[in-house]
């Protein structure tokens, strides 16, 4: 999991573009949107391309995306759930 | 800014010249970049935001490619139907406009805005637009240039405002085509 979370830490600096952030300054448990890194809806359109681009995986439910998006670890628990991992 | 072919790491660097602490900047396109820096280059050392109201401020702004450069990259995004990955943060720019709203946001800017798309650098066209926020509740704009397309970038940004004898005490000058026309060349 710690791999997997360091691996998605990237994809998702180079996926929005977070050009003054580092893997090291982005802590898998704190929230993606509001308080976290400050995501915005465009960003969580981004996340499910990333998903889509690295994994494979594709949200068949919208209301899940929620959950799936709470953080990087809950991001990662996700792809490990759909065997991506 | 002259007509240039610009460097992948310009915008970079003209960030940190800036000074402009705004991680925003990093996601958007080309365009709207160069709308930025160009601007924060036309305000920096006045305080032309802080004696104009927000609401009271225009943007006005004119180029020849219009979102053209975005508009590539997207459509590249969509070409292939077997790797169709179209990103929505590159989809969002596909407007020319959209470096208006990124000055507007960046420096809380909600008066009256225009953009138009026309053939060349036209003076005249852009005192005109100007002139129409103005006859509004507008006091003062941002106005010029904005162009970008395939690695050349062509800005002019200037500040509008209606003078007073505050203004005409500092380094004030007459909006005319004339005025415009050399200060593009």
């Amino acid at each position: 999991m710690d791999a997997l979370i360091e691996k998605l830490k990237g994809q998702i600096i180079e996926q929005l573009n977070l050009a003054e952030i580092k893997p090291a300054d982005i802590n898998p448990d704190a929230p993606l949107f509001g308080d976290g890194l400050g995501l915005d809806s465009i960003d969580a359109l981004e996340l499910i391309v990333l998903l889509e681009k690295y994994y494979q995986i594709k949200i068949k439910n919208p209301a899940d995306g929620k959950m799936i998006f709470e953080s990087v670890r809950t991001m990662a628990a996700f792809i490990q759930s759909q065997g991506k991992a | 800014m002259p007509k240039q072919d610009i460097p992948s790491y310009f915008f970079a660097d003209a960030y940190k010249h800036f000074e402009m602490n705004y991680p925003k900047f990093h996601k958007m396109d080309n365009l709207s970049k160069l709308g930025l820096i160009a601007t924060d280059a036309a305000i920096k050392g006045n305080d032309f935001l802080q004696r104009n109201k927000p609401e009271a401020t225009a943007v006005v702004m004119v180029n020849k490619a219009s979102s053209l450069d975005t508009d590539r990259i997207h459509q590249q995004s969509i070409n292939d139907k077997n790797n169709y990955l179209p990103s929505p943060a590159t989809f969002v720019y596909t407007l020319p406009n959209i470096v208006i709203g990124e000055i507007a946001i960046k420096h809380k800017l909600t008066g009256e805005n225009l953009f138009l798309v026309c053939n060349e650098f036209d003076a005249q066209l852009l005192i005109d637009q100007a002139q129409i926020t103005f006859s509004q509740e507008t006091r003062a704009a941002i106005c010029g240039w904005v162009d970008y397309d395939n690695g050349n970038a062509d800005a002019l940004i200037y500040l509008v405002e209606i003078a007073d004898d505050s203004i005409k005490n500092t380094n004030f000058i007459p909006l005319n085509a004339t005025t415009l026309n050399q200060l593009y060349k």
